[in-house]
């Protein structure tokens, strides 16, 4: 089966491990390119590229800051993500809650 | 925050093909580890607020098998089996797990890695999810979602309450 392509949505463009990284790097703060460079040690080019995808996609602001421009992260755009793992998540607390009560009447152990 | 208070499970998703949940109890390992091993105890929870466990089956030895069963509300059967691969009681225990539900399911078995961590009497585990495939990974964390939009906070509280 085919990919889709990386720019279809947020799910395709966190599908690239360096491009997590670069957003875990931007919920820190604002970063420029050259930042990013630095901190995650990638070249150059290859930053712009993600750079770009995300940006693409919704997931990273930017904004001109003088000569620099300074990329952050624009947490709306995880929106999505974060609903698909939320349900899941509510159906494990659902357990867990019930959970909760079966161990609160349990005897201390041993 | 009072010591009773509930922890809430956080989910995060580390690598393509893992799901990481983590959650805080208010009980020593031990007996986390207990709800998670006895068929008595597991079936009192399994099926949260929304089925009836009908199976527990638990031979809790390196290589045993395990396979529980939960009826859901809507009348079908939800059923998952593995085999323990490491046990330590109140500590660690890692046992694969196939989803009965698809095609090939024992092809498609993931590899699940519970930690019990307590401090102060109260008890972190985290379940660490491990598939073959981010495609399985996504098939799982999907099959939470329907289950998880019918589910509301209060029929929870509700049912917790009177346990």
């Amino acid at each position: 089966m085919a990919r889709a392509a990386t720019t279809t949505d947020a799910f395709n463009a966190v599908a690239e491990p360096r491009r997590r990284e670069i957003l875990d790097v931007l919920a820190a703060g604002e970063r420029s390119v050259g930042d990013l460079v630095a901190e995650l040690g990638l070249a150059q080019p290859q930053v712009s590229k993600h750079l770009k995808v995300l940006h693409e996609v919704g997931l990273v602001a930017v904004r001109e800051d003088g000569r620099r421009r300074l990329y952050r992260l624009n947490g709306g755009g995880l929106k999505p993500i974060h609903d698909w793992v939320a349900r899941f998540e509510r159906h494990w607390e659902d357990r867990f809650g019930v959970l909760d009560a079966v161990l609160e009447q349990m005897e201390e152990p041993e | 925050m009072s010591t009773t208070t509930r922890g809430s499970a956080v989910v995060t998703l580390p690598a393509d093909d893992q799901i990481l949940i983590v959650r805080e109890f208010a009980a020593p390992a031990a007996n986390v580890f207990r709800a998670w091993t006895e068929p008595e105890l597991v079936k009192r929870w399994w099926a949260g607020t929304k089925g009836t466990v009908t199976g527990a089956d638990v031979d809790l030895r390196v290589g045993g098998s395990w396979r529980w069963v939960m009826e859901a509300n809507g009348g079908f059967e939800v059923a998952f089996h593995g085999e323990y691969r490491e046990i330590v009681p109140g500590v660690r225990l890692v046992f694969t797990e196939v989803f009965e539900g698809i095609p090939n399911a024992d092809e498609a078995y993931a590899v699940t890695a519970l930690d019990f961590t307590e401090t102060d009497g109260r008890t972190t585990v985290r379940m660490l999810i491990q598939h073959q495939t981010q495609e399985h990974r996504d098939m799982h964390v999907q099959s939470g979602m329907e289950e998880g939009m019918q589910g509301s906070m209060d029929a929870l509280e509700d049912v917790a309450v009177t346990l």
